[in-house]
């Protein structure tokens, strides 16, 4: 497995610099240096010297791509691509076009978002199993078929929608928990129970009715008639048996989420002002701050990459029979 | 499990108190605390780079200049702030040049917030210990007396090589020296070491003695005062700059662009921008008494209550981010906000607009005491016509000028505000917005060209006016007289999603009231700048807000030097006229005076007649304060408000318990149906799990 591992990372390598090179050509083709310039500098009182100066202390006075006026290898490595991208391979993400460290803002902002996301997560992902082996096992029953009525309404409901209702009615109407803030410690419970508590019930739909199928699948095969056969209870049965054997494509999706634990809820964290990474890399875009969006697209990258193997080391341990080669 | 249960719930309990919802601490309750909200994320507190007004929130309470604003008079009017008074300037000929010499005599006794700069071993920092730092207050602190050296220093810092000051430019123009100085301290500075500005003298700005500064003009530039009351011209101590540039204080974010040093009443003491900002009062602060005089009607609302007491009134302020408006709205009106401003969303909730048009409180927010304070900012929106445009511009002479003219009256700006905008902004008659002086009141404000006098009310003019004005520049019907081509106008416009829908609609509702085509050009931000910078736009909209209150600060947006297509300048119509500039370069110098104001009539009379601009809007801001928040006037000019506000704890949180009180019982009722849902659902997962087998069918 090791040695999987390790090619599976030298893969990533290539896959690395493609995002960077995608994400780069996508940035300045709506975007240029002086536009930049003039976005963070501000609307009032802009000179071209400003400009200038801006450009030449950040290095964005130099090409973008190939530089015709240097000689050599320095043609390729004196432009903006390489001189912005190479430090984020040892994880140097340099400071943001207003100069901040980009890498403490990151610290900073990861916490918010996993205390909201990592609850959201494992909470979500216990009712929905749950629900779903409920469904099972109550197939063909009125209860299975309200179940999934249940679910096709609460997946076709706009997050905004729980986001606004619950905050209205739970924080305006009932005043249980504040509308939206943040604090450290214990007292971050109070703000974050509301938007778990809704990004719960807003995933239940989707993630039910998905896992109810694969369970269904799963229940009609004869290893759970011999099971059941064995005198095995259905509780046993469902939670020791069809679980196991439905992990496979439940660990597809859910391991691969694993990155937006960290990269946090854009809606949730704006509506319940949640200091978190959710927002960064829209503001980056907005305000035009290449050095943020080129980081975020990176770790994002780089998140993906370990989910993704995270998720192949998943399925040896749910499926003994799988080998990874 | 049962454990977790108790140990969540006395959290929960333990932090809620008995409001549940209250965002804020339990030991904050009681406090004399003011709260409000930020939206943006300050990008810079450094006074020399800060210029957005989301940064003179905090910038302006730390920060002192020379010179304020006084908080109550209108029109507004300087005062001195840290200065004995308003520095008056001598002029001096030299060389066939005439000279403005500023001396600026600031009051002895002023002292710095506690800072760890000014303790000399912080100074002398090394990485390690600056990492462990969490923040640079952990630090001892010190604090000194304010000296001219500072002023002069952060004069300086304006030209510093690693600093984007956004007033450098036109400074540069002014201050004698200041452009080579830029290019002395360019050849100084070395990478990563601090850049001493004590070493390096500047011509310009000179050291009088420890209280006093003398600062020299090219030529004669009155409006310079107005600067001195912005924090670009601030007191800035070495000791700061040198201890932010220490090695390992920018990889923490520890930088003067982050951590403000000033003599304010305030002092910035949690900076989370993506959370919350603290101010806490300045121990240090000498102490300021709240004004005994004000605007007329303000001693009849309370405003002057407190005359002649010492000022800051609050302990603390802190600032929530709130990015967005349900939220914001919600919880000002639960009493967690003490000041709220008003947004579309909510417009109808909290406004009702009386008979005559007066906009007033509606039942619901005058029940809870919340009152209500509009102002005209000193801002203007238009719809700039290029003049370098060969249909619309110059070029098109004296047709042009008629047809510029009949869009002006078809542009419906009173619709467009009180459909757009609530009827928050009153139309544009003139560059020079209401309470500026050189504005016109009642009869004399109005636009002849677009409007008339009737029944005691400005009146836009009939369509008719228009059409015949479009006729007379050969365009009967919207269509070009000659050829008999259909005439179609293209405004550029960064408005593009759906929701900007209705404004196109409206705007080509406007044009088509002359028969007159219209394309909208809808572009993102950066092209659009770029269409202006090239003066390749037709039509377009753009903004400006004063940075003082003078005429000249409006005026110069017309000045044909200014072009922004030649120069890139403020004036993005690139009017030019002879008359015009001559009339400016005169106005712009002198003092106010009937004779100035003539000047602007004129100066005015000439905008009407070109019509360069097709109409526009000043905004006019509503905002919205508790009852429990006492002193608060709009003030669009002056930022430093905080130290004049005051609250009544003891009220707020006697009517934050009114009105949050938690209704637990639906909870209560939703667990009770889960409990009895799970019951029966129980017993039939019991009964099939007991079921036997069943033959096979």
């Amino acid at each position: 497995m090791s040695a999987y591992i390790v090619r599976r990372l030298l893969y990533a390598l290539p896959i690395l610099v493609g995002v960077n090179l995608i994400t780069f050509a996508l940035f300045f083709f709506v975007n240029s240096p002086d536009d930049m310039a003039r976005m963070q500098l501000g609307a009032k009182r802009v000179t071209p010297e400003a400009i200038e100066k801006w450009k030449a202390e950040r290095g964005y006075d130099l090409p973008l791509l190939w530089n015709d006026a240097a000689s050599g290898v320095r043609k390729f490595t004196q432009t903006i691509f390489v001189q912005k991208s190479l430090r984020m391979f040892v994880f140097d993400f340099g400071y943001s076009e207003d100069k901040r460290n980009i890498a403490v803002e990151i610290r900073e902002r990861m916490g918010p978002s996993l205390a909201l996301q990592v609850p959201v997560f494992i909470v979500g992902l216990a009712v929905c199993i749950t629900f779903a082996l409920l469904l099972a096992f109550f197939r063909a029953t009125y209860f299975d078929f309200w179940g999934v009525v249940l679910c096709v309404v609460m997946m076709s409901i706009s997050m905004l929608f729980y986001i606004i209702g619950g905050q209205y009615v739970v924080s305006k109407v009932w005043h249980l928990v504040p509308i939206s803030g943040f604090q450290g410690g214990l007292d971050a419970a109070r703000f974050l129970v509301l938007p778990i508590v809704i990004g719960v019930v807003a995933g239940i739909g989707v993630s039910s009715r998905l896992y109810r199928t694969v369970f269904l699948e799963e229940i009609g095969k004869e290893y759970v008639r011999t099971a059941r056969a064995k005198g095995l209870s259905e509780g046993l049965v469902l939670f020791r048996h069809v679980l196991r054997n439905a992990l496979i494509p439940i660990l597809t999706g859910v391991v691969a989420a694993i990155p937006f634990l960290f990269l946090g809820s854009l809606l949730s964290e704006s509506f319940f002002g949640i200091p978190g990474l959710g927002s960064f890399t829209i503001e980056a875009i907005q305000s035009q701050d290449f050095a943020v969006v080129r980081s975020m697209v990176f770790i994002g990258a780089v998140l993906y990459i370990v989910a993704l193997i995270a998720t192949d080391i998943s399925y040896t341990i749910a499926d003994p029979r799988v080998r990874l080669q | 499990m049962r454990l977790f249960l108790i140990l969540a719930g006395s959290v929960l309990i333990a932090g809620c108190g008995e409001i549940w919802n209250d965002p804020y601490p339990v030991a904050e309750q009681g406090k004399n605390i003011l709260y409000s909200v930020f939206s943006e994320r300050p990008k810079h507190l450094d006074p020399a780079q800060s210029y957005a007004s989301d940064e003179a929130t905090f910038t302006r309470q730390v920060y002192e200049p020379p010179l304020q604003y006084h908080y109550l008079k209108r029109p507004y009017q300087l005062i001195p702030l840290t200065a004995a008074e308003i520095p008056q300037p001598r002029f001096v000929e030299k060389g066939g040049a005439t000279y403005s010499v500023y001396d600026v005599r600031i009051r002895p006794g002023t002292r710095y917030q506690p800072h760890p700069g000014f303790v000399e071993a912080n100074l002398k920092l090394d990485r390690d210990t600056v990492a462990k730092l969490k923040n640079p207050y952990e630090l001892p602190l010190g604090a000194r007396e304010l000296k001219a050296d500072d002023y002069i220093y952060q004069i300086k810092r304006l030209a510093h090589p690693h600093l984007h000051s956004p007033i450098f430019g036109l400074m540069a123009e002014y201050i004698v020296g200041l452009k080579e100085y830029a290019e002395t301290l360019k050849k100084a500075a070395k990478p990563g070491e601090w850049l001493d500005l004590r070493k390096h003298d500047l011509e310009g700005v000179q050291r009088v003695d420890d209280y006093t500064y003398r600062v020299t003009l090219k030529g004669r530039y009155p409006q310079f005062v107005y600067w001195l009351a912005m924090p670009f011209f601030a007191s800035m101590p070495w000791e700061a700059d040198r201890f932010f540039a220490q090695p390992g204080m920018t990889e923490k974010n520890f930088t003067l662009d982050w951590w403000p040093v000033g003599t304010g009443p305030f002092m910035l003491s949690e900076n989370d921008p993506n959370a919350r900002m603290v101010l806490s009062r300045n121990p240090n602060f000498r102490g300021e008494a709240y004004p005994s005089e004000g605007a007329p009607g303000d001693a009849e609302r309370g405003l002057l209550a407190d005359a002649g007491k010492t000022m800051p009134f609050l302990d603390k302020a802190v600032y929530t981010r709130e990015k967005e408006a349900i939220p914001l709205w919600n919880k000002f009106l639960q009493g967690y906000y003490d000041v709220g401003g008003i947004v579309s969303d909510s417009f109808d909730q909290a406004i009702r607009f009386s008979a005559d048009g007066e906009p007033g409180l509606t039942p619901e927010m005058q029940a809870r005491g919340i009152q209500l304070d509009t102002s005209i900012g000193p801002t203007i929106f238009y719809v700039g016509a290029n003049m370098l445009d060969p249909v619309i511009g110059h070029a098109g002479g004296e047709r042009a000028r008629k047809l510029r003219q009949a869009l002006s009256i078809a542009i419906d700006w009173e619709e467009f505000l009180s459909v757009f905008r609530n009827g928050r902004g009153v139309a544009a008659y003139g560059p020079v917005p209401p309470g500026i002086f050189g504005f016109r009141e009642d009869k004399d404000a109005i636009n002849p060209v677009t409007h008339e006098w009737k029944g005691a009310k400005a009146q836009r003019r009939s369509i008719e006016t228009a059409r015949k004005l479009l006729a007379e520049a050969g365009y009967p019907e919207g269509r070009d007289a000659k050829t008999g081509q259909p005439l179609v106008l293209y405004l550029d416009t960064t408005q593009r999603g759906p929701e900007d829908k209705s404004m196109m609609d409206w705007w080509r509702k406007q044009f088509a009231k002359l028969s007159v085509q219209f394309e909208p050009r809808q572009t993102d931000w950066n092209r659009f700048q770029e269409k202006l910078r090239k003066g390749s736009a037709q039509l377009f909209i753009v903004g400006w807000s004063a940075d003082y209150p003078d005429p000249e600060n409006f005026m110069f947006l017309l000045y044909g030097p200014q072009g922004r297509a030649k120069t890139q300048g403020e004036n993005a119509a690139n009017y030019t006229s002879p008359e015009f500039d001559a009339l400016f370069e005169k106005m712009r110098v002198m003092q106010n005076s009937p004779e100035r104001q003539a000047l602007i009539d004129r100066l005015t009379e000439i905008y009407r007649r070109d019509a360069p601009w097709l109409g526009g809007f000043h905004p006019k801001n509503f905002a919205l304060f508790h009852s429990w928040l006492g002193n608060a006037k709009a003030n669009e000019m002056s930022d430093n408000k905080l130290k004049y506000l005051k609250v009544d704890p003891v009220k707020r949180e006697a009517l934050r318990r009114e009105w949050n009180r938690p209704v637990v019982w639906p909870v209560v009722l939703i667990l009770v149906l889960i409990a009895l849902s799970i019951v029966p659902a129980y017993r039939n997962f019991r009964r099939r799990e007991r079921m036997p087998a069943r033959a096979a069918a």
